[in-house]
């Protein structure tokens, strides 16, 4: 936008000054950015280019995760392919793994969301003594590490709750929505308070109950805020390690991450390749989903989605 | 009239069960799932003894904590068995953040405010390394940094020979952690460079300021909290890493405090050493914590 302009005023500028005196490049503001573009174009090269070299060799014609030899899809779908049991559709260990983690990250979503949801609400108009302490827990495990977070919770599981849940499928959720609900609570409260109280208030005056009120007026301008905060939950329920490598017990309850995790040392093959790309487009399916949803949400006051899910992720 | 005042009345005792009675399933939660799990973790460390299974009984009166362990882990954090894990951890943390900062700040910096037309391209591919895996983007190196892979091929093009990577160095944990932590310090930054208000960059040169003096003098200073923000959030993790350095390291020898405490508390008989030293790790990790807790605090005020 403003960058525009000052490339259009600069080229101008740049031609004055020629005719009159010799500017050196660091008196002259207007001067294109090399350099700058240059690291930042270097730095996407070096962050993505690695990831692309990991997905091709997902499709390499050998066992060999860092020679390529040519082209095949053995390590998806291959039956007697290259190895019996070796391609991701054809070992029962892979299959579950990626089926634990979208269940995973399912469960996780339709849980964390109502309770998040129903806790911005709540915390947003509740004002006592009482609630500034609820939103003191609530804003905590934000700021927690993982690893905080991940052995309290193997510890307590494992110790005083070994009656009600024990270390797997049910501790692997507990965990996720327990780090989701904060992030959840944030992300409505903050599309709560740029919506305000007059809509309710205006509701309300005109003979709705409170309850309708909120359901009828207020939810429904809630739900691009709850869509985006349920993509968010479940693009990082799939992408977590750190809790889940804690919680998940045993290794019929892995998920993708602690298997490639665990897998890499000690039988690393492209099917891994294969299973984390697998999981990349899960991933990146959720997000595109919330981008283009936003998008439409934005359509008209000019902003830009892509700021929303920067600002989202903060 | 007398009608309105009753409809009135009930309004606001509804009200006053309606938003505790939302917020009580999330706080609820919380404290069972959050907050008495943190307690787990004192109760563990300062345990009172060991079962028949060799599993430590969690002392969970106050009264009854014994710090013998917790002093033998102060101890050997000072001097002895885990001075050499939280040494790499603040060196390793402290080279990988210089990284950080020398490139992320450039980074932000140019797709914020100087991108153009390029912005929206760019923007989404800072965001893209955010959302892939971190497992997913460290077996991507893995893979390049194998004895016949992509980066020994590149460079034995000048001659230099095979290089054994991933056999325990120090330099190669620092990359891993900058190359994993680097997306999560550009987009606060960014967020946060692209509010600053662009006329007071071209005030200062207009008042005759050369760039650097611009920058040194103004963009920097005016872009401080941000940098801190993004340094706080990049932090927090980074100390408790241990993956990173299992994964392209994989050598006792770089071993950092997550390390220690993901052997201590998932593979072992060591579980009250193992919460010590979470204990400590967030006493470190603490100032951190509670900037961040009052930058959100502060920004959702805002936002009201």
């Amino acid at each position: 936008m403003t960058a525009i302009g000052i490339d259009a005023r600069g080229a101008s500028h740049a031609f004055d000054d020629a005719k009159t005196r010799y500017v050196p490049p660091w008196r002259n503001p207007w001067r294109r950015p090399y350099f700058l573009s240059t690291i930042t174009w270097l730095y996407v090269l070096w962050s993505l280019v690695p990831v692309l070299i990991s997905i091709q060799f997902s499709f390499n014609d050998s066992r060999s995760r860092s020679s390529w030899v040519g082209f095949t899809t053995d390590w998806y779908v291959g039956r007697d392919g290259i190895q019996e049991g070796a391609s991701v559709v054809d070992n029962p260990e892979l299959l579950r793994a990626l089926g634990n983690s979208l269940t995973l990250a399912v469960a996780t979503t339709l849980i964390a969301v109502p309770i998040g949801t129903a806790l911005a609400l709540g915390l947003s108009r509740w004002q006592s003594r009482t609630s500034n302490v609820a939103n003191g827990i609530s804003l905590f495990p934000l700021v927690t590490p993982e690893l905080v977070l991940g052995s309290a919770l193997f510890l307590v599981i494992t110790t005083l709750y070994t009656g009600f849940v024990g270390l797997g499928k049910e501790a692997l959720i507990l965990g996720h929505v327990t780090f989701s609900i904060s992030f959840i609570l944030v992300i409505v409260r903050s599309r709560l308070s740029s919506i305000g109280t007059e809509f309710e208030t205006a509701a309300q005056d005109l003979g709705a109950t409170r309850m309708q009120a909120i359901r009828t007026v207020l939810l429904p301008m809630l739900v691009p805020a709850i869509f985006a905060s349920g993509m968010i939950t479940f693009a990082a329920s799939l992408d977590d390690f750190v809790v889940s490598n804690f919680l998940y017990g045993d290794a019929t309850n892995i998920t993708v991450p602690v298997l490639l995790y665990s897998a890499v040392k000690s039988a690393p093959s492209p099917a891994l390749n294969a299973l984390a790309t697998l999981l990349l487009i899960g991933t990146l399916a959720a997000l595109l989903l919330t981008y283009l949803v936003l998008r439409l949400r934005r359509r008209g006051d000019g902003g830009s989605a892509l700021d929303d899910l920067a600002s989202v992720e903060m | 009239m007398a009608v309105a005042e009753t409809t009135e009345g009930q309004r606001d005792r509804s009200a006053r069960f309606l938003w505790p009675s939302l917020a009580i399933p999330g706080t609820a939660w919380l404290i069972v799932l959050f907050v008495v799990p943190f307690y787990g973790i004192m109760a563990v460390a300062f345990s009172e003894g060991y079962d028949i299974l060799g599993q430590p009984i969690p002392a969970w009166n106050p009264f009854t904590w014994n710090f013998t362990v917790m002093g033998d882990v102060i101890q050997g954090s000072l001097t002895g068995l885990y001075q050499t894990a939280w040494l790499h951890t603040f060196l390793y943390s402290a080279a990988a953040m210089t990284i950080c900062i020398l490139v992320g700040y450039p980074v932000a910096y140019y797709v914020a405010r100087l991108a153009g037309r390029q912005r929206g391209l760019l923007l989404a591919l800072i965001l893209a390394p955010w959302w892939i895996n971190y497992l997913t983007r460290m077996l991507a190196w893995v893979g390049l940094l194998q004895q016949d892979g992509y980066v020994n091929d590149f460079l034995g093009i000048f001659g230099i020979g095979n290089i054994d990577w991933l056999g325990g160095h120090w330099y190669v944990v620092v990359l891993g952690l900058a190359y994993g932590y680097l997306p999560f310090f550009i987009v606060p930054l960014y967020a946060y460079l692209d509010r600053i208000d662009q006329r007071l960059i071209e005030a200062s040169r207009d008042l005759g300021a050369n760039t650097f003096r611009t920058f040194f003098r103004v963009t920097l200073p005016l872009s401080r909290i941000g940098l801190i923000t993004a340094v706080v959030i990049t932090a927090l993790p980074m100390f408790g890493d241990y993956y990173t350095n299992t994964l392209v390291s994989g050598s006792p020898s770089t071993g950092m405090i997550g390390n220690s405490i993901e052997q201590a508390i998932l593979s072992g008989f060591s579980r009250p050493q193992g919460a010590s030293l979470v204990l400590l790790l967030s006493a470190v990790l603490l100032v951190f914590m509670a900037y961040y807790l009052i930058l959100i605090v502060r920004s959702s005020r805002e936002a009201r």
